[in-house]
């Protein structure tokens, strides 16, 4: 089977041995790669109720069959770990040249298991694969840690790596790649600093074959002309002009632009953190992953301050989380607490909304201000974001307990409800309550709050690929399961989801057949989207998650919006839920039928905590 | 009628942000986007207080208007 390697590493970091194997292709068939085959992987060798941080949890990196190739935005991989943030499966999506590299190097993946007694890193040239000492790197950020392995090793390797906050199991850390993109979400970061691994580095030097050159060719012109034609993914279209922080203004017209700890849906300053603005004021310019012709990323002027100079901007959700959702409307000031987080290797959607959460709790009265050092912790406070994502991130004084995220550290003063969070995770930037979709997409989010695991906003808020009314339920079950399902094609496969928004399950089903030799219908790998799922899914069940957790904070369920086109709504997710868990073929708990396992060829070995 | 008319991304290029603009009292959405001189086909979608709409529905007096060329991120 081409589009593959057909090879892995297998790190044993407590004994320091390297091997590499075959990949089974057995998982391939049924998993293609990236998010899908690392978690078959990970639910094979990883008892799914282990502590995600002991040396028993697997911390793997995978790429898919389009990955390296020429395919449009074929740049992304996966790491997959049991998450620290959630006790759920972890899968974390993430761009830049790494992924490709790691092909070039002649490898599908790496698995790592157990934990160094020392910091150490993967150093990988082609064949030469070598646990190296990285003493002399722990307590470096993420820049410094990058810059000095590209001066000890090949100039131009592509480099892993996590900051500060991932050494010191800051429970959101990010795994950084490229210097500013990240495996970002659920503490995958966390699980690499429990093994005392600080980066891997690697240099390939090989090509990669695909099963079916011309199909291949075709495939991949015909998805380029899509994405290219496309008047969101094309030249001068709204990602390539304006970036992801084109969304702010249209949520926050729809009054679905979660504010001040989700209190409110609708940011006043709006215009003053949107992506127009950012592009007027300070951007730079465009930057991209490999083989993108989009260039959403934000290059951008941090203009005063420790950090003033060019660095990567934030992304929608890191510019809502600090912005609308601190009620900050200085995007300056959100630029340094997002460089911060890509410094320190964060997730500046949790980090952001954990702040938020803060804020909420010391203006009801329930954070004393002796826990902040004597300081006070405000709504639209704009100077306060850094500096509180500096010390989370070093888990400084009150940092140490924001670095536990929102959930944990709103327990801890006895107000879990303000923590707006599904399984810990906290939720992005869309009104689950004004875009009902996204409510039982985010409760049934396989890795807790989340939006790219089915970005219903597409069809609810969008109109793509055609329009719904976000203010109803009929068919939302429907709608979710589809896109959690072809989101794990895509993630997969594994190429940039937001091809997506051009282009839909037939392209990429090409791009597989062509990669991977694939023989399978669009209707059949739609079915491995499902069988990814329900994995997934199976993990969580084992790990002792019920349908408890597929829930949403209190706040989305009784208190309604106060204000915009859905006003008085709260998210209907009791009808919703009985009718998604009737979609997937899964019983009234949650628990996959065995007839849906035996559709779909699962096992699954006991599903008795559920009940 | 007077309606608040608000343009996103790029259709503010060569135009304006917001602005107050007066119509005939039966002014439809297409008859804003005409004035406007934008076409179908490069809209991406239309907002009136905040609820989707289709071009071709009625406008009411002090309706504020929002109109998106095809954006999205995430």
């Amino acid at each position: 089977m081409k589009g593959y390697t057909g090879k892995l590493i297998r790190v044993d970091l407590t004994n320091k041995t390297i091997k590499t194997e075959k990949l089974n292709m057995n998982y391939a068939k049924d998993y293609f790669g990236g998010r899908g085959l690392g978690s078959k992987y990970l639910y094979e060798e990883v008892d799914p109720t282990i502590d995600a941080l002991s040396p028993e949890n697997k911390l793997i990196f995978m790429t898919g069959p389009v990955t390296g190739t020429y395919a449009t935005c074929a740049g992304r991989f996966n790491v997959v770990a049991k998450a620290p943030l959630t006790g759920t499966i972890g899968a974390a999506n993430s761009g830049g040249y790494f992924g490709p590299e790691l092909k070039f190097a002649g490898y599908d993946g790496i698995i790592f298991e157990g934990k160094s007694n020392t910091p150490v890193y993967l150093h990988i040239n082609d064949d030469l694969v070598e646990i190296k000492d990285a003493s002399h790197l722990w307590g470096k950020n993420v820049f410094e840690t990058t810059d000095m392995l590209l001066a000890e090793n090949e100039d131009d390797a592509k480099v892993a790596c996590i900051g500060p906050a991932g050494e010191k199991l800051v429970l959101f850390a990010a795994i950084m790649n490229d210097r500013d993109r990240a495996a970002g979400r659920s503490g995958l970061g966390a699980v690499m600093g429990s093994k005392n691994l600080k980066a891997v580095v690697v240099k390939g030097t090989n090509g990669i074959g695909v099963a079916n050159a011309m199909q291949f060719n075709k495939a991949a012109q015909d998805a380029r002309e899509k994405v290219l034609a496309n008047g969101v993914t094309g030249k001068n279209g709204g990602l390539q002009t304006y970036g992801t922080e084109v969304l702010v203004n249209i949520l926050n017209e729809m009054h679905a632009l979660p504010t001040n700890n989700w209190q409110s849906s609708r940011f006043e300053d709006a215009e003053k953190i949107s992506g127009e603005y950012l592009v007027e004021k300070y951007l730079v310019k465009n930057k991209a992953c490999f083989a993108c012709p989009i260039g959403c990323g934000r290059v951008v002027k941090i203009p005063d301050g420790k950090y003033k100079g060019i660095v990567a901007g934030p992304e929608y959700e890191a510019g809502w989380s600090y912005g609308a959702s601190c009620g900050i409307n200085d995007i300056n000031e959100i630029d340094k607490a997002n460089h911060v987080c890509n410094m320190l290797g964060m997730d500046p959607i949790t980090m952001g909304a954990t702040i938020a959460c803060a804020m909420e709790l010391y203006e009801k009265g329930y954070l004393p201000k002796e826990d902040l050092g004597g300081e006070e912790l405000v709504f639209g406070d704009a100077q306060s974001i850094m500096k509180w994502t500096e010390k989370a991130g070093y888990r400084e004084g009150f940092g140490d307990i924001l670095a536990l995220g929102s959930y944990r550290m709103a327990e801890k003063y006895g107000h879990p409800e303000f923590s707006m969070t599904v399984k810990k995770q906290e939720m992005p930037a869309y009104d689950g309550r004004a875009i009902q979709g996204m409510g039982l997409s985010y409760a049934t989010s396989n890795r807790g709050g989340c939006h790219v695991r089915g970005y219903v906003t597409s069809t609810e808020v969008l109109g793509i690929p055609m329009k719904t009314d976000p203010l109803t339920t009929e068919g939302k079950a429907g709608l979710v399961k589809l896109f959690q399902d072809l989101t794990a094609v895509v993630d997969s496969s594994d190429i940039c989801l937001f091809t997506t928004f051009a282009i839909g399950l037939p392209e990429v089903s090409n791009l597989l057949r062509g990669t991977a030799g694939i023989e399978m219908t669009d209707e059949e790998i739609l079915k491995a989207g499902e069988r990814i799922w329900n994995l997934e899914k199976i993990f969580n069940l084992e790990a002792g998650l019920t349908r408890e957790d597929d829930y949403l904070p209190p706040r989305l369920l009784k208190e309604p919006v106060t204000s915009g086109p859905s006003k008085g709504k709260v998210t209907e997710l009791e009808v919703m839920l009985n009718e998604y868990y009737a979609a997937r073929g899964w019983d009234e708990y949650g628990v996959p039928t065995d007839d849906k396992l035996e559709e779909l060829g699962l096992e699954m070995k006991s599903a008795q905590a559920a009940y | 009628m007077e309606i608040e008319v608000r343009l996103f991304a790029t259709f503010r290029i060569g135009r304006w942000m917001s602005k107050r603009l007066s119509f005939q009292d039966d002014a439809k959405i297409i008859d804003v986007l005409d004035y406007l001189d934008i076409k179908k086909e490069e809209l991406g979608l239309v907002l009136v207080n905040g609820s989707y709409k289709e071009v071709d529905e009625k406008l009411n007096n002090e309706d504020i208007l929002a109109i998106f060329p095809p954006v999205a991120g995430g």
